[in-house]
């Protein structure tokens, strides 16, 4: 009776241990996943080293494009991102620190840049000189 | 023996038992989501940093620009170092999958080995910053590139001792279920800071190559 207790004992760990998420991972998901994460790299560094594209507005486009690829990627291969794990919250947690990193990112540029553009002495070209004396 | 066979409702009761036992397994699963969790508040620390260094990246103070400072060959071979990093890592997992303890670990120690020399040219990039005058005392934008790879440094350090520390224990303990997670939490913790890096080589240094 023991010994069969045992048997189901130790077949009940085996199965936690596959339901624990642990057990997804594979090497042809590995493999995919690094060889994606390197031609996304290698792109990014061989357009600014090789100065492929002269504007540099449209670079900097490019690059942050093939960053969010790449962070796509490593999400989904690496750290085995998906709607299901753990019940959705892992993906709830994601999508609301993204919506934080976003506000945070994009407001504080935003704001900085209109601030420090407001700080420019060339600013008073919008304004007539009376207007900027009375400025506070 | 007999008395299970002569009550099958108490073997039934025994398999509902066992059933509970498999679900009280769950704080597996909590510590992963937790662990999670806690990756995402790192998330936030990396971007208020990234927004300071957006604000500030281009205020040179009359000093050096990203331009004039980055040598891309070496963040090229850096980054290299990282990805490698992470994939041995994901080996290291698979043979952990497959209950080798030995090349589990042997994955381990070349992670920590890739990630010992993605820190160490780190750090020799910036004692060379720093020799030539570029410290982060020198302008707004050297002060936040130096604080956000600066962090993520210190993230690889705390990684490496960690990982360290997961070799102690699974040399000691072997592959039990608390160390397979540990070693699960390291595994998120180790890709998520290649993560942060994507954002790092292309915001920081290519990006700020640009004229």
């Amino acid at each position: 009776m023991s010994a069969q207790i045992d048997s189901h004992g130790a077949h009940g760990a085996h199965d936690d241990h596959h339901d624990d998420g642990v057990g997804h991972s594979t090497l042809k998901g590995y493999m995919m996943g690094f060889f994606l994460a390197v031609v996304l790299t290698a792109i990014p560094f061989w357009l600014v080293m090789e100065k492929v594209i002269p504007n540099t507005q449209t670079l900097a486009v490019v690059l942050l494009t093939f960053a969010a690829i790449q962070i796509v990627v490593h999400m989904i291969y690496f750290l085995h991102m998906n709607p299901r794990s753990e019940g959705g919250w892992n993906m709830l947690a994601l999508i609301f620190t993204l919506v934080i990193v976003v506000i945070t990112l994009a407001g504080s540029i935003w704001v900085m840049f209109h601030l420090n553009s407001n700080m420019m002495p060339g600013m008073s070209h919008q304004m007539t000189e009376q207007q900027v004396k009375n400025l506070p | 023996m007999s008395d299970m066979h002569a009550t099958p409702s108490a073997a039934i009761a025994e398999q509902d038992v066992e059933f509970w036992m498999k679900e009280d397994h769950h704080p597996a699963n909590g510590t992963l989501l937790g662990f999670w969790i806690y990756l995402m508040s790192d998330c936030l620390i990396f971007a208020c940093l990234f927004a300071t260094y957006g604000v500030l990246g281009r205020s040179y103070a009359g000093g050096p620009s990203g331009a004039d400072l980055f040598d891309l060959p070496l963040v090229a071979v850096n980054t290299t170092m990282l990805l490698l990093s992470s994939i041995t890592y994901g080996f290291a997992v698979l043979e952990m999958q497959k209950d080798r303890k030995g090349t589990m670990m042997a994955w381990l120690i070349i992670t920590g080995l890739f990630g010992a020399a993605f820190l160490g040219i780190e750090l020799w990039e910036f004692s060379h910053l720093i020799h030539e005058g570029a410290g982060p005392q020198r302008s707004a934008f050297l002060s936040s590139f130096f604080t956000l790879v600066g962090t993520h440094g210190l993230h690889v350090t705390f990684g490496i001792i960690w990982l360290i520390t997961l070799l102690f224990q699974v040399g000691r303990l072997g592959l039990t279920p608390a160390n397979k997670r540990r070693i699960m939490c390291l595994s998120m913790f180790w890709h998520f800071l290649d993560v942060v890096w994507i954002g790092v080589f292309t915001f920081v240094y290519l990006m700020g190559s640009l004229p």
